[in-house]
């Protein structure tokens, strides 16, 4: 029977790397669920494979056992371009380091995502109008991100990630390159996406406070989860 | 947005891009400049008719042939006209101004060579006149001369000073006409040495014969040389192309020379675009994770780098096309006396365009490849 709330199901998860012959086990046997409008933190030391694990959530890897079922979708079992694909319709990125392309402008960035679907130009400039005005950076458009403060950056970057209306946001350290106003900026942010929007949020961090801004918390510890509230 | 994005990568290292684009520049200028220099010593052979033979004596150019031979080839089957002809080997004033001279038969000599154009009224005069002389239009500008005046050759093989009289200026039908050379009676210069040097008097050093059409080339050639074969001096009948052809067989190992050279100059410039590509594409590697995560593919990728890399390459192959024109003509002044005819011709510069694509292609295969492969975790792991 599936839970028709239910957004999220991890199913006895592994995931190792190979460095040289060695080979490093990264995630050991995780599950876990999450309902639609969840905003869950994932703490943990570091090198405990958060960041591999919401990478795996994100369809940016592939596991080495186990099913991810994303809205009813087993993203294990897609190929390559499908889960391209199945990324810029259903997932939306927050990275700590904002990752936005410097070349262009806040504004191109935010359309960036829309440009792989079929939305005609002034449609995709609805959207991105939109987006900005939900991170407060309608002013700044023109701005290149060297520009823009760390702060601007992120939302910029939250912007983009929320353009295409997502099924899921994932964040890694989102706050992790910022300042302590910036980052309560950016996680005032977030809660307000889970909380107006209805955006479920998973969100790596190593930092308690942020921890605390979610409204569920997972650890890791060398690749276990440790379930706890 | 892919363009926007590939242009503003292309010019983001503004210094690395100028000098690459500048390599660009300068090979393909350096390529043309080396096939023009290899067209123009191919000219003979480009502009050589199929519907002329030359008949030389068959032991060597130097070796000269009887005037009576040109009865005999008269009656050959397919043979329309019959010329002849000897090297001069005179030179004007200074001995290092080189150009080539010939005494000719003029009327049937003009009659073999349409493509020299000349008016009506030229051309009656010098055919009419024993010392008259008809030069080509880039020699007459070379030195300065025009219809009417003197002009005194220094001979070599046929020593002392001639007078000639200018009675006409050709020019070629077609760019690729050689316009430098220069042409007088043949009667004159063999009545002239009757007084001095009774062995070549009554003989020429080439014949020149127009033939039907082109098919029949070989068997009269070999016709030809059939009845002079046990004879005092036996001849040697080829196409005129082919004749040519020898002369510019003697330089081929400098022609190949020339060709490994351009082609070396390419494979040094796709090295130092692929460089570029290389350094740029590694330094950007997150942002192109950036734009997989976001689900852009390996075909949208690939068109982002093969496109900055022929961003690059296309304004470095313009530019240097552009150049060549400007260092042809230069080349042409400073050493014309030895290219007669020094054109960039279409063919020239439909290949400056293909190695400029192909160039842009190859050196964006392996940085586009490494984007395109490198795992997304991986690619973003590296930003910070
Ligand atoms: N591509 C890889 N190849 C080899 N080992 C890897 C790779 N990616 C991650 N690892 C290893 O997996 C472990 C978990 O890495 P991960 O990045 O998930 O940790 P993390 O919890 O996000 O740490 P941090 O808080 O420092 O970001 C680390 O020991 C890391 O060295
Ligand atoms: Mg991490």
């Amino acid at each position: 029977m599936r839970n028709e709330e239910l957004i999220l199901s991890i199913n006895n998860v592994f995931k190792s790397y190979h460095r040289g012959s060695q080979i490093v086990r990264v995630l050991e046997n995780i599950s876990l669920e999450l309902e639609r409008g969840a905003f869950l933190a994932l703490m943990g030391p570091s090198g405990s494979g958060k960041s591999t694990l919401l990478n795996l959530i994100a369809g940016l890897d592939y596991v080495d056992q186990g099913t991810i079922e994303i809205d009813g979708v087993d993203i294990t079992t897609l190929s390559e371009t499908d889960l391209a694909r199945w990324r810029s319709v259903n997932v939306g990125f927050i990275f700590q380091f904002y990752n936005l392309i410097p070349v262009l402008t806040a504004f191109e960035n935010v359309e960036l995502p829309l440009l792989l679907t079929s939305l005609s130009k002034r449609e995709r400039q609805k959207h991105v109008s939109a987006a900005l005005s939900v991170v407060n950076m309608e002013d700044r458009v023109d701005h290149y991100p060297n520009q823009l403060s760390g702060g601007q950056q992120q939302r910029v970057a939250i912007a983009r990630a929320i353009v295409t209306d997502p099924t899921i946001l994932v964040a890694d350290e989102p706050t992790g390159d910022l300042d302590r106003i910036s980052a309560e900026n950016v996680l005032d942010l977030m809660d307000r996406l889970n909380r107006d929007l209805g955006k479920t949020i998973i969100m790596v961090t190593h930092d308690p406070s942020a921890g605390k801004r979610a409204h569920s918390m997972e650890h890791l510890d060398k690749g276990v989860l440790n379930h706890d509230l | 947005m892919i363009f926007k994005i590939l242009f503003r990568n292309a010019f983001r290292h503004k210094l690395r891009t100028f000098l690459t684009v500048c390599g660009m520049a300068v090979a393909i200028l350096s390529f043309g400049l080396l096939r023009t220099v290899i067209d123009a010593w191919y000219i003979g052979v480009e502009a050589s008719s199929e519907t002329r033979l030359v008949t030389r004596n068959s032991i060597s150019l130097i070796f000269r042939l009887p005037l009576a031979y040109r009865d005999t080839i008269r009656r050959v089957d397919g043979v329309e006209i019959v010329s002849y002809g000897n090297w001069f080997g005179g030179y004007y004033i200074d001995r290092k101004d080189f150009f080539a001279n010939f005494a000719v038969e003029p009327k049937s000599y003009l009659e073999l060579y349409p493509e020299y154009v000349i008016p009506d009224d030229q051309k009656v005069k010098f055919t009419s006149d024993r010392k008259g002389c008809l030069v080509g239009k880039k020699l007459a500008d070379r030195f300065g001369w025009s219809v009417g005046d003197t002009v005194t050759l220094t001979g070599t093989i046929f020593p002392g000073k001639w007078d000639f009289i200018l009675r006409g200026i050709y020019e070629g039908r077609t760019k690729n006409i050689d316009e430098t050379l220069f042409f007088f009676h043949w009667n004159y210069l063999n009545e002239s040495i009757k007084k001095i040097q009774s062995t070549s008097v009554d003989h020429v050093g080439f014949y020149i014969i127009g033939i039907e059409n082109p098919y029949i080339a070989a068997e009269t050639s070999e016709a030809i040389d059939k009845f002079f074969k046990n004879s005092l001096a036996e001849t040697l009948t080829e196409t005129e192309k082919a004749f040519q052809l020898g002369f510019v067989a003697m330089s081929e190992a400098i022609i190949k020379a020339i060709q490994l050279i351009s082609l070396v100059i390419i494979f040094i410039i796709l090295i130092v675009v692929a460089n570029t590509m290389g350094m740029s594409v590694r330094e950007r590697i997150g942002e192109y994770a950036v734009l997989k995560t976001l689900g852009f593919r390996a075909r949208q990728i690939t068109m982002l780098i093969m496109g900055e890399s022929m961003v690059i390459t296309i304004i470095g192959g313009i530019t240097g096309i552009i150049l060549t024109f400007p260092a042809a003509m230069g080349f042409s002044l400073a050493v014309g006396q030895f290219f007669p005819v020094f054109n960039i011709t279409g063919e020239t510069l439909y290949l400056d365009m293909a190695v400029t694509v192909t160039v842009g292609l190859l050196a964006g295969i392996f940085p586009a490849y490494r984007a395109v492969t490198v795992r997304i975790a991986e690619g973003l792991r590296r930003i910070g």
